[in-house]
């Protein structure tokens, strides 16, 4: 078992003729995800890595009864192609796309909601049940079948994690890329949640960084409904205050948002904390 | 991105949100001459990003052009939480009846354009919200519609707004509400808004920050607004470089891929007894000429003793960085002790490139960080 995505997934690329968007094509084919449809306005009728590609993400759907997307459209058109998504009646969108103008997402959040689909990102690195899809951008070799749920906000940082659980042999069930922008389509929480409904989800891996207080309500999410051991880390503990970190989200504004004060709220609601990256892997 | 005052109070004025006269100085001739032309009282305002402008005595009403010229003359050049002052709006004093603060935020909780209300105006929200959090009043735009009036008039009832004057309220709020989305604003704040004594709605100080996203996809134009002399001159060639960098105190300088990872590595360093120089995110898919870059700007810092790459591969392919490292370094003469780790995508044919060119990759980030740690304390006290 996993959540959100296993073989049976049928994934649909939205921007598969692009550069990123062929190179991780070539990626997840080889990892074994069933890629099954590719769109590109203008481009329909071609393949790209053998798979068929669509002008629209509705005749692609209507084709390939796809039921999972990946976008790596660049950030003026991807809201527009997670609407077309959710519109042809994909479940769940993923948006790899970085840079989307937040009041755009306001409205895309808004609307993925109200149509009952969910969405994943965008600024993420995808997910993946290891063995059996990467719907992602992440390295498929670093990750091993196991029973550890990972949750986290940043792309490289899962990874380093990712990588340390699986040289200790702890394989994942899922590891879920929320993303780093102020809104994103699925919460800690709603990740959370799923995992705690997951008989293969043993223990679950949570990482978060400063800004915004996600972590805070993930923390007392924790308490009154996961029943699982929950390991957190928090990046960020040097950033000072009024500054961006990279991540569009990652800001400490108004003295809130502390990577101190998620910290202590982690410990609050018994979620065991990490010091460094590599230490999670011991605690687990 | 932030931007002055006087910046922000054009735009307003662009939604017909009433604001005074005023013009920007850079000199005290500039102040004297400006206040002669008003031929009134008027006052002289420091223009810099950060806050507290009036407590640092950055704020001065001045009855004739004399003094107008005197107060230019102690603000300009003014150290304001490490902003020195260059420019001063000179604009008209106003009769203050009553303060009110209006600000439209993104709230991220809710997912929503929040708009906030509150009768304690001229001090700072912040404050508010830990003393009197009952004073604020808020409401959230619908995505879909907008603001609607009803919620204005919300806003206005909630703050005590005398029932003459909610209209006018309202169609301040409802401006603002366009000019926040209409330019992608991240904040949109007037602090305070007043009635004056002849009962007039007036904006007498605006406080905007860009949406950087929104900003970079659809509002390029509005960069002609960044002031440069407000940021490190670093991050302003970081910028221009495609980089996300942050200067720091400490002697470490940082090269990640990934700003979780980065902010991660900076923690490292810290737990095994290091201080971060910087934080840089080199983004996804960084080529060669990124990595070079990121090294010219961090030797930009004399602190830095020594340098932690930490590039774990995933859109960034390892082989692309191990020749980034060694194209950059071909470009700039340094001494200064290099520790790389590299993981990940292709890691194993960028470990090979720096092999080849003797130099050394650790392993795991902890192996890394106290490596770099070592050696740059090793320079810190060679260096004493």
């Amino acid at each position: 078992m996993s959540i959100l995505v296993n073989k049976n997934t049928r994934l649909l690329v939205q921007g598969i003729t692009g550069s990123e968007g062929a190179y991780h094509t070539s990626q997840m084919l080889e990892y074994g995800t069933p890629v099954v449809a590719g769109v590109t306005p203008g481009k329909g009728g071609t393949k790209a890595h053998g798979v068929p590609v669509y002008n629209t993400c509705k005749e692609a759907v209507a084709a390939t009864r796809a039921n999972t997307s990946i976008i790596f459209v660049r950030a003026p058109f991807a809201p527009d192609a997670i609407v077309e998504a959710v519109d042809a009646g994909i479940s769940l969108v993923v948006c790899i796309t970085e840079g989307i103008p937040v009041l755009d997402m306001v409205k895309v959040y808004h609307y993925v909601r109200l149509k009952g689909a969910r969405l994943i990102g965008p600024n993420c690195p995808g997910l993946i049940t290891p063995g059996e899809a990467k719907i992602g951008i992440m390295p498929g070799f670093i990750h091993i079948p196991g029973n550890v749920g990972v949750v986290s906000k940043s792309g490289t940082l899962t990874y380093e994690v990712v990588n340390a659980l699986t040289l200790k042999g702890y394989g994942q069930t899922t590891a879920v890329g929320i993303g780093g922008d102020p809104i994103i389509g699925t919460s800690f929480i709603d990740v959370l949640e799923l995992f705690q409904n997951d008989p293969a989800t043993e223990k679950i891996v949570m990482l978060g960084e400063i800004g915004g207080n996600a972590e805070i309500l993930a923390a007392e999410y924790v308490k009154e409904h996961v029943t699982k051991p929950v390991v957190g880390f928090i990046a960020g503990q040097t950033a000072p205050p009024g500054k961006r970190m990279g991540h569009a989200g990652a800001i400490i504004s108004g003295g809130e948002g502390t990577a101190a004060e998620k910290i202590a709220a982690f410990k609050k609601y018994g979620i065991q904390v990490a010091d460094s990256p590599a230490q999670i892997a011991d605690i687990i | 991105m932030k931007i002055h005052e006087y910046q922000a109070k054009d735009i307003l004025r662009r939604y017909n949100i009433p604001v005074q006269a005023g013009l920007v100085a850079t000199t005290p001739a500039e102040a004297r001459t400006i206040a002669e032309n008003f031929g009134k009282s008027v006052v002289v305002k420091a223009q810099v990003h950060a806050g507290g402008r009036g407590k640092a005595g950055g704020v001065k009403f001045s009855k004739t052009p004399e003094v107008a010229e005197q107060n230019a003359q102690n603000i300009l050049g003014m150290n304001i939480k490490g902003s020195t002052v260059h420019k001063v709006l000179v604009t008209d004093a106003a009769d203050i009846q009553k303060e009110f603060y209006l600000g439209i935020i993104l709230d991220r909780a809710s997912k929503t354009i929040t708009v906030m209300g509150s009768s304690e105006g001229g001090v700072e929200i912040e404050e508010v919200a830990k003393v009197t959090p009952e004073k604020i009043i808020k409401v959230q735009a619908d995505p879909f519609l907008g603001l609607s009036d009803y919620q204005a008039r919300e806003l206005a009832f909630g703050m005590g707004i005398d029932s003459a004057k909610v209209n006018g309220f309202v169609t301040i709020t409802k401006e603002l509400y366009r000019a926040y989305t209409e330019n992608d604003a991240e904040i949109l704040e007037i602090n305070p808004l007043i009635l004056t004594e002849q009962g007039a709605w007036l904006a007498l100080d605006a406080k905007m920050v860009f949406e950087d996203n929104g900003m970079h996809v659809r509002h390029k134009a509005s960069e002609n607004l960044r002031d440069l002399g407000e940021e490190e001159p670093a991050e302003g060639e970081a910028r221009k470089a495609g980089l996300s960098y942050v200067k720091l105190d400490g002697n470490i300088g940082c090269v990640v891929n990934g700003a979780g990872l980065a902010m991660a590595t900076m923690d490292s360093l810290k737990l095994y007894g290091g201080e971060p120089a910087n934080f840089l995110d080199i983004g996804g898919g960084a080529k060669s000429d990124k990595v070079a870059a990121a090294i010219r700007i961090i030797l930009t810092d004399p602190n830095v003793k020594a340098i932690l790459f930490n590039i774990f591969g995933g859109i960034t392919r390892g082989d692309d960085v191990a020749r980034g490292i060694l194209a950059g370094l071909s470009e700039i003469n340094t001494d200064v002790p290099i520790v790389i780790r590299l993981v990940g995508t292709n890691s194993e044919a960028g470990r090979k490139i720096l092999e080849e060119a003797n130099l050394k990759s650790a392993e795991t980030l902890m192996e890394a960080a106290q490596e770099v740690v070592a050696v740059a304390n090793e320079r810190a006290k060679e260096s004493k």
